[in-house]
């Protein structure tokens, strides 16, 4: 007879940077269920808008996710700039998409971070979180803070760039982009890395749309779907630039689509500093009719989703926020059961699930004997003792 | 609450891509809305959502993106946004859980994608979804009580909120006197 062990993971660990509750089902060093529970910090942030007008809304909505703070806002800005039919200046179309790839690529790179010391290599860490920084620096210097940027506004941008800004952004991308090349190719071409990673954790495509999965999630599995290159707003369709597709569904999948975007973010922000025109950042919307619109933005993670409805007053009746990990998480089901326990902690962290970013503790105990069981942190160590096998055997 | 279900925008005329996707539902739907170049948006019977999910899911290049809760006069309208990629464009599909049971089938069994945003849209606006394969609470605590819906218009966040559940009691300390 076949015995099967619960092991939780969550809901609150320092090593998970939110709340969220996994139970799997194991037999032996296999998994064959799992269960995911959710929510333990919801903020109301829905509720909240319908009393927040429609200019204060972005502030609100840009706190979702501290690391896709420029994708939220836009893409509700977007939903009601359709609203109320705003034809919105071409630099200020400029200067929504510098910011937004910039946002993707610091994004990436912690992802790409956090990935490698999950499998033991700290170096890939180290680097990463490194090549992170300028990056950083940039924002802050366009834009005034490291995360919730607050750049744009209904019909058009808050706050112009000089040409030296744009100058600097264009320098710290062009020093940015051999040491990122460099890091790419030390992850794709890496033996251990092929091992330890190829066939791990597979979503297939069919199972990818079913559970409506998008961005690198999607695209490592093969999904070529992208909103910048599906429904181009902001600048995105006056640009070259590709999109990145693996067919193969695994984790190295999707830490490719991830590295490879980061290299062509560089490419777009570039582009856009070179082609940007001159004249006004702001349309100056003065009344929102009523009406109903959607607005969505390829955020980091996958697509941001955003219903907005007005009823010609200056607060919203309603304010739907999707964020990609709502989609993407609950494809664990798809790829975690029928895996190794060493590979489930890497797997979780392959869609780069987005949190809300509190850090709490608990101690996870099996219900039946009471003894204290594996947690997250037991989870990584066993992911990193497999990588440490496989580089021997390499 | 909100204004009434809207029924205007029923003369809208069908073109583009948008356009045969809608025509394709011709006999599921009541009213179109818009219909423009990258967006459609149209009402459909609330007896056959299972069935327009299945026909949208079988199109090329078609994914659930989620669903909206609106808190309305006469129900619950739930709208089922669909995306189409290629060619990119989002398809608003609209329909009434009405009163007094506020009640549509589920598409979640059909569509995976839809499982969370169903328990979601039953938590904080009360509406029912008919052979749910999961129902249990997604997003409100197990201690909030049955039948408050925080995302309902009459919902109020001050007067409305509902007590906190009682603290238990802390484990005896060891030695402790």
């Amino acid at each position: 007879m076949s015995h099967k062990t619960l092991i939780n993971i969550g809901p609150f660990h320092p090593l998970q940077e939110e709340a969220e509750f996994f139970q799997l089902y194991v037999e032996g060093e296999r998994v064959v269920d799992m269960d995911v529970r959710i929510s333990y910090n919801h903020r109301g942030i829905e509720k909240l808008d319908e009393s927040k007008t429609f200019d204060q809304v972005p502030f609100v909505v840009e706190r979702v996710c501290g690391i896709c703070s420029a994708s939220h806002p836009l893409a509700y800005i977007q939903a009601v700039e359709d609203i109320a039919h705003v034809q919105v200046p071409e630099r200020a179309l400029y200067l929504r998409t510098i910011v937004n790839e910039l946002e993707r690529i610091h994004s990436h790179l912690l992802w790409v971070g956090l990935g490698g010391h999950f499998l033991g290599y700290n170096t890939v860490f180290m680097w990463a979180w490194k090549y992170r920084e300028p990056i950083l620096d940039a924002l802050e210097v366009s834009t005034g803070s490291r995360v919730n940027y607050a750049n744009c506004k209904i019909g058009g941008v808050r706050r112009d760039m000089t040409d030296e800004q744009l100058a600097d952004i264009d320098r710290i991308c062009a020093e940015a982009f051999g040491p990122i090349e460099m890091l790419t190719h030390a992850v794709i071409d890496d033996p251990v890395l092929h091992a330890r990673l190829k066939g791990v954790g597979v979503l297939t495509k069919a199972d990818a749309r079913a559970y409506g999965a998008n961005g690198p999630t999607g695209r490592g599995s093969g999904l070529a779907i992208d909103v910048r290159r599906d429904d181009p707003y902001a600048a995105y369709d006056r640009i070259d630039w590709e999109m990145m597709v693996q067919d193969s569904g695994d984790v190295f999948a999707k830490a490719a689509v991830r590295l490879l975007e980061t290299l062509e973010a560089i490419k777009i922000i570039r582009q856009c500093v070179k082609d940007i025109p001159g004249g006004e950042i702001d349309a100056k919307v003065e009344h929102i009719p009523p009406g109903e619109a959607i607005g969505h933005v390829e955020a980091p993670r996958g697509e941001t989703f955003h219903y907005v409805r007005s009823d010609g007053s200056n607060y919203p009746v309603r304010h739907k926020v999707r964020a990609p990990s709502y989609v993407n998480v609950p494809t664990f089901k798809a790829s975690c059961i029928g895996s190794e326990i060493a590979d489930v902690a890497i797997t979780l962290a392959s869609v780069d699930p987005c949190y809300s970013c509190t850090e709490r503790m608990c101690t996870a105990v099996d219900a039946d004997s009471g003894k204290p069981m594996y947690d997250f942190a037991e989870l990584v160590r066993l992911s990193q003792a497999k990588t440490e096998r496989i580089r021997k055997q390499v | 609450m909100t204004d009434a279900v809207t029924t205007t925008g029923t003369q809208v005329p069908l073109k583009g891509f948008v356009g045969e996707v809608l025509a394709g539902l011709s006999d599921a739907v009541t009213a179109v809305e818009q219909c423009d170049e990258r967006r459609g948006m149209a009402r459909i019977d609330p007896e056959r959502v299972v069935e327009v999910a299945e026909r949208m899911f079988a199109l090329d290049g078609s994914r659930l993106a989620t669903c909206t809760g609106l808190d309305v006069r006469d129900g619950i309208d739930v709208l089922y946004h669909w995306a189409i990629e290629p060619p990119g464009v989002v398809i608003t599909l609209k329909a009434l859980a009405a009163g007094p049971d506020l009640t549509l089938d589920s598409i979640a069994n059909v569509l995976p994608a839809a499982n969370w945003i169903e328990r979601e849209m039953h938590d904080l606006l009360g509406a029912n979804f008919r052979n749910h394969p999961d129902m249990r609470r997604l997003i409100l605590d197990d201690s909030w009580p049955e039948g408050v819906h925080p995302l309902r218009k009459d919902f109020d966040q001050v007067r409305d909120r509902p007590p906190l559940p009682p603290v238990p009691p802390a484990p005896e300390q060891e030695g402790q006197v």
